[in-house]
Parts: C-alpha cells; structure tokens; sequence
C-alpha cells in the first residue's frame, strides 16, 4: 500500500452545493504523485477532451488544491493551486507556503477539487470530516487583513461552540481572495497569510468567478503515516542541517537580491526590463532591514530556512504599511521595476498589493507597463484617468494598482494582464505595443533577466517553460540535468518548498519520497518516464489553449522582444542574447523534451508514455 | 508535595518565535511517533499573521490544574516537577482546562484524555529543535521560585501583547 496519503480527495459542487469524496487509485498516485502532477492528470481526464473550449472563469473550469505525499514531512509546507490558467490557458502548478496543506492532510484529505458556481459569495469550511459551505457575504470585498482578521474570529467561534470540551482552539489555516479574485482580475491571487501568495496562473480570478471567497481547514489527525518515519526524520533533519549551514541566506532570505541580482548580477527587472542593472545600495541587507523589519524569522510549516520577514513601516506617509520582507520578487517588482528605491515605498507598495490580493508580480509587470507606454507617451494621463504613471511615484502605482482590483476605469485594461492589455491598447493606439510586454505565454516573466547570463535562467528558460514566464519553474537542457524543469514539476508534486531543496545532494528527494511513500523512484525513472509525462500533457494543454487566445509554437516559444535589445548599463552593457541563436537552442529543446520541429509532443514519444488518448487529441495541432 | 529532584523549566522568548511549529513536529514524534499538530504538548498559535508564539505549561508553583483534578489523574513529577497525566485516570472532563489561566491544555484528538507538556523527562524535544535552529524562542533553565504562573496566559492576551508590540497602533485592527 503506498503511504503518505490521506487516501481521498474532496469534491465540491457549488452549483449544486453538494460535496463527495473521490479516491484515487494507485496507480495515478504513484505516477503522478500529488500537487501539480496529480492537477495536471485529474484536469486532463476530465476537461482534455474539450480543453480549447474550456472558459477560465466559467462553471465548467476546475480548482484544484492538492497536496503531495511530502507536504508536512519534507520541511516547508506548502499547497498547491491549479486549474485551467487564465493567464496561459494552460496548466500551472501554482504553489503558496504555509500550513494549509498540512491542516488538509490533517483533516483526511489529500485535496479539494472544486467545480461550478455559486450564485452568492460562500466560503468553505472543513474540520476534519465535517464540510460545510457558508455564506461570505459578509467577507466579500474585504481586504487580505480584514479578511483574516474576520474569518479567523468566525471559524475559531464555530470550532468552540461545536466542540467545547476541546480546549483552547487554534486559528484553522486559510486560502481566500481579496477584491481583485473577487472581480476576476487575471493578476490575483489565491493568498494566505496576509502576504504569501499562489500568483502565477492567476487562480484568485479563478476563485473568484466560483464566488468562493476562502477555505479554511482544521485537521485535527495526525499526518498521513510514513512508510518509514524513521528514515524521513534522518532526511528531515539532513535537510535542516543543509538549511542551517547557509547562514547569509537565513538571516535575509531573498532580500539580499534586492541589491545583488541588480548590481552583481545584472538580471533585476528596471522601469519595465530597460535596465537589469543599478547599484542603490540602500536597497538590501541591513540598509534595508534596519528600516522596516519587526520580525527577522517568519517560517511556514516545518521550515529551517524562515526566509520571510515581516516589515512594519514606522514613519512618514505610508506608517503602518505591513507585508512580508518583502521577498525579492516583490522588491524587485514592486521597486525598481517601477523606478521606486526606497524599502519604505516598496514595503507600502507591496502592502497595498497583498491586501487587494494582487499578484506583486503580474501586476507590479503590468504597471512598468503601463509606465513604460506612459513614458513613451503612447498612453496619456487622459487614457491614464489622469494617473501620470512616473517612474518611482508609489502613490500613483498604488492608485492604478486599486483600480485594477476593481477594474475601474483604464485599470479594467490592465486588469487582463499585461499581455492581453497590449492587445488591447494595440487595438486603440493602433500600434504594435506587445514589443514592451514583458511576458511569456500571457505570464510575466519572474525577476530575473536573462541577458546578462549572470543568473539562474537560461536563455531558453521561459521560452520553453511550460508555465510560461514563471521564475519558479524554468526549462534548461538537459532535461535530466540540475537545470531542467522536471526537477520544479518533482517539487511542485511532492508540494513542499523548493527554497529547502538548495544545495541538497542530488538524489535526497527521491529517498525522502521513498521513506514516506514506499515506492522506489530513480532520477532516471522520474526524467524519463514519470516527471516527463506530466511535462508533456502540461505541454499539450498550453498548445491546446483558447477559449480566447492560444500559442503558436514557432512565434511564441521565444524570449519578449526586449530580451533581445542590448543591455544598456552596468557591468554587462551591450550584452543581449541572439535571435538565431534563440531559435537553434528552442530546436535543441524540442528534442531534448520529444517534441517534433513544430514543438508539437512526438506521438512515438506519448504512446511510450501510455499517453495514446493524448496524442489522439493532438491531430487536430499537427494539421 | 513531594520534593523534586532536578526541577526544570523551558525560558521562553515569544518574541523571537518564526512560527516554523518544529516544536509541535519533534513533539509529536517524540510523544506520538507521529507528526500531528494538534495533538502536540506545545502549539503555536497564529491568531494573526506573524504574531506567532507556542502555547505550552508554565508549570506554576500551585498548579491549579492539579488542585482541579476531581480524578487525581494529574500529578507532579518529581524529577522535573512536570504536570503528568494518568491517562486511565483521565475521564477528559476538562476542569483543569478552566482551571489553567492559560486554558492551555487541550484534549487529545482521537483518545479520550488531556495533553499537558510532561517536560520530557527532562529533555524537551521542542527546545532541542528551536536551539538547533538558532531561533532560541525556548531555552531549558533550572527551575527556581520564580512566578512562572504569569506565563500563563490565555492566546488571545498573548496576541494582543505581540499584535501591539510588532504593528503598534495598526495592531489594533486585527485583534
């Protein structure tokens, strides 16, 4: 029997409100694992054959939150999100830190699946085997803060008077959206506590066509058991060791990029991607920290690494902004992507991001955006509601960034994404604005640039990606090496936090996988066989795309055009990466990955992979 | 009472908590041989984003919770000076749950008993944990005759001490 399950998943109806439990066989398990492999096969098996019709936000579209068999064993809890994207239209494997997923495994479930749509704002709420949905009327429209604050109260007060013999009850872990999911913007975020974010897919859209404002769980059993608790807590432990010995990296997290990827590695996203480079020193480690930080450890379930921080600002105009460090990809984006270089506007930024349960990310690219056309006079303050988008102005990107949320005025525009919004502002200026659309397959591409080829992604990493322009999940040659992205979809289906797996020897999460499951697997079985499976229908779902827009291989397996303009400062100026070159490695990776010269999966490639119905589907791609 | 031969107690610097619930994970284990949160001796509390803190036996110098017991199922240790419990003793009444100015004991999940930290017999796993990672939110000291009873405080008092402590009057907010 495999282990490390809870043995069933959820289901929720909310159109017809009803809830059911599904299992699973084995056999999916074991070659799908959990999370992102598992949300990946459950969204083919049910929605492949008609993909291309599938709206995002209709009832036909599901959200997934599932767990994988290492989520509360493997340090660093986390869940992850999924569904039809409606950012890519394809599949991501979206994941947010916390103890959600160690409650829902608590609670027996291995994770929820929710399908239709409710006429009135519910919630969901599960202890243990009860599930029940609740009326959130009096949640909607409330921010991240308040509706924690709220939500937190409610459930705690519920858990008391059902069982009052208990005790003192804890706090049930939650996901929920803010306004911005409630208003279906394509830049939300499925979130949890206050600042950690599901962001890439953009799955609080997702939610919030459903009308389902949160989930909150408490699972008072014991976490699914181990085949071999023993062996899991020595790797537990050699993973903490691992974590402990980086003591730089503990003690700032992701914070220290904020100045390193700009000035050493010249690869952080400046007004808009125009520079990668600058040299503000106040802009990381104790310059930073000293300003802002209240809380130097802040960790999610189990974790060593407590990469997170939180931040309080203590004076001036944005007193009492609070959010988490922020993380780099947040310092950047939210920073000098928008020309801002002081912690105290980032820290208010990013604050005013989480509360509308926005995206830092997809929307701190939609507005450099948005300034950069401003910049460039294409858009004017008029088209702007007379927002004049300049550079480093916090109050003024948080002021569209509001807009967005609700999608008022031109921030309904930008409320698309950046890549959509290019499409439509290329219809009302009548010029082609996609060149400063910083994106991959409708996704923004994470805080770090290619062109220096100073960082961590290839040049082909976002190209190629299968969840588009997501930094956590970049595809690099050889597909069995350190750099593929078989390795994330590993991390994202084992659903625990890839930050702990730095620096681990090579085959340390195969073993971990063993000693709670019980199943061998090799590195090898996993690149060839399992992990490459789940990279192709990831693959065919993103080429099968629509109901609105979809990829073409030969035009959109390719870096945003402005990977391609040199450098223009910094240590690498006038470095670029080449269009020709670009096309002859995107050639390399489709036969690396088994895709034929169309970057099209090969048939002989998916029926090896008992993916015959898969390659049935694609006749109508290959015409 | 009788006299106790090595009392400990666990330090404990809520402040500094990263909210990583290692200390539910090894106590679990170590009690349980299972990971499982709630039916850890030691829980940490979220009432709100990063005012996390564990909530756990203050060991006080009247242990109420004793004097509570109408089954005589809680005693001393008296290596530690721990609360024990008797788990056949036990009928999970819940007075010594009133009894506590913490309300810090919690019943067990599935069995039909309370949780109360037992101090390890001396060697508490959630300190071993916390130290390893340098967190140092708990520290095992000896124990002396100090007023430990006002450590023991109910979550939501704790919550607003630290709410206030870490967002000042934006705290308020989310209490």
């Amino acid at each position: 029997m495999i282990r490390g399950y809870a043995g069933k998943f959820l289901e929720v109806d909310l159109s017809t409100k009803k809830t059911k439990e599904t299992i699973f066989a084995e056999e999916i398990l074991k070659n799908y694992i959990g999370g992102r492999g598992l949300a990946t096969k459950i969204l083919w098996d049910r929605l492949g054959n008609r993909w291309e019709t599938i709206n995002p936000f209709g009832p036909d579209n599901l959200l997934l939150f599932v767990t994988g068999p290492l989520t509360g064993y493997f340090p660093g809890g986390r869940i992850c999100v999924s569904g039809k994207s409606p950012q890519c239209n394809g599949v991501v494997g979206s994941t947010v830190g916390g103890e959600f997923g160690v409650e829902l495994k608590c609670a027996g479930y291995d994770g929820i699946i929710v399908s239709g749509k409710s006429e009135k704002p519910v919630y969901l709420f599960i202890k243990d085997s009860d599930v029940e949905l609740r009326d959130a009327s009096r949640l909607w429209g409330k921010d991240a803060k308040q509706t924690m604050t709220l939500l937190t109260r409610e459930c705690r007060e519920l858990l008391k008077k059902r069982y009052p013999l208990f005790g003192e009850w804890r706090e049930p872990a939650m996901l929920y959206i803010g306004p911005a999911g409630e208003n279906i913007v394509r830049t939300a975020v499925v979130a949890a506590k206050w600042a950690h974010a599901a962001g890439y897919g953009g799955y609080g859209a997702v939610m919030g066509s459903k009308k389902l404002k949160a989930i909150a769980v408490k699972g008072t059993g014991p976490l699914p058991e181990a085949a071999n608790i023993k062996k899991a807590e020595k790797l537990m432990q050699e993973v903490c060791d691992n974590a402990y010995s980086a003591v730089l990296w503990r003690r700032w997290g992701t914070g220290a990029a904020g100045y390193e990827v700009g000035a050493d590695t010249s690869s952080e996203p400046v007004r808009n991607w125009q520079e990668e480079w600058h040299d503000e020193k106040s802009y990381g480690v104790d310059q930073f920290e000293n300003r802002v930080w209240v809380k130097q450890c802040w960790s999610d379930f189990g974790c060593p690494t407590n990469c997170l921080k939180v931040s309080v600002v203590k004076t001036g105009k944005f007193k009492g902004a609070i959010t988490d460090n922020p993380d780099y990809e947040l310092q950047a984006y939210l920073g000098p992507n928008l020309g801002i270089f002081t912690p105290e506007e980032n820290v208010y930024l990013a604050s005013v991001i989480d509360d509308l349960g926005l995206c830092g990310i997809q929307t701190g690219n939609v507005l450099g955006f948005a300034a950069e056309l401003f910049q460039q006079k294409i858009l004017t303050r008029e088209d702007l509601d007379g927002i004049e988008l300049k550079w480093g102005d916090a109050e003024a990107f948080a002021e569209m960034a509001k807009k967005i949320a609700f999608r008022e005025g031109f921030g309904d525009v930008l409320a698309e994404g950046t890549y959509r919004a290019a499409l439509r502002i290329g219809q009302i200026k009548k010029i082609d604005v996609l060149r400063y659309a910083v994106v991959a397959k409708g996704i923004g591409i994470g805080a770090h640039g290619i062109r220096s080829g100073k960082d961590y992604p290839e040049d082909i990493s976002y190209a190629c990606s299968v969840q588009g322009g997501d930094h956590t999940s970049t595809a690099g040659m050889p597909l069995d090496g350190p750099g593929s992205e078989l390795g994330e979809v590993f991390n994202d289906s084992g659903v625990y936090c890839n930050f702990n797996s730095f620096g681990l020897r090579k085959n340390l999460r195969f073993e971990f996988y063993e000693a709670v499951t019980g199943i061998k697997l090799t590195a090898k079985e996993w690149a060839h066989t399992k992990g490459l499976r789940i990279l192709q229908l990831q693959r065919v779902m993103l080429l099968l795309g629509g109901p609105d827009v979809s990829w073409k291989p030969l035009i959109d397996d390719d870096n945003p055009p402005r990977f391609y303009e040199p450098l223009p400062s910094g240590p690498y100026k006038g470095k670029t990466v080449d269009r020709k070159e670009i096309k002859e490695r995107v050639k390399s990776y489709y036969k690396a990955a088994g895709w034929d010269e169309k970057g099209i999966p090969k048939s002989q490639v998916l029926r090896r992979l008992g993916l015959d119905n898969v390659d049935k589907v694609l006749e109508k791609l290959r015409q | 009472m009788a006299a106790k031969k090595n009392p400990i107690w666990i330090a404990r610097d809520l402040t500094k908590c990263s909210g990583c619930r290692k200390c539910e994970i090894a106590c679990s284990l170590s009690h349980e041989k299972r990971i499982w949160p709630e039916a850890s001796r030691i829980r940490v509390f979220m009432l709100v984003p990063g005012v996390e803190f564990p909530h756990f036996c203050t060991q006080c110098k009247d242990y109420p919770c004793i004097k509570a017991c109408p089954t005589k199922a809680l005693t001393i240790s008296e290596e530690t000076g721990a609360v024990l419990v008797d788990k056949k003793a036990c009928t999970a009444c819940g007075k010594c749950i009133t009894a506590c100015p913490g309300r810090i004991p919690h019943m067990h999940p599935t069995e039909k008993h309370i949780l109360i930290c037992d101090l390890c017999n001396g060697n508490p796993q959630c300190v071993k944990v916390c130290r390893e990672g340098e967190w140092n939110v708990l520290k095992k000291v000896t124990r002396k005759n100090q007023a430990y009873h006002l450590y023991a405080r109910k979550p939501e008092e704790i919550t607003r001490d630290l709410c206030i402590k870490f967002y000042g009057e934006k705290g308020e907010e989310f209490l």
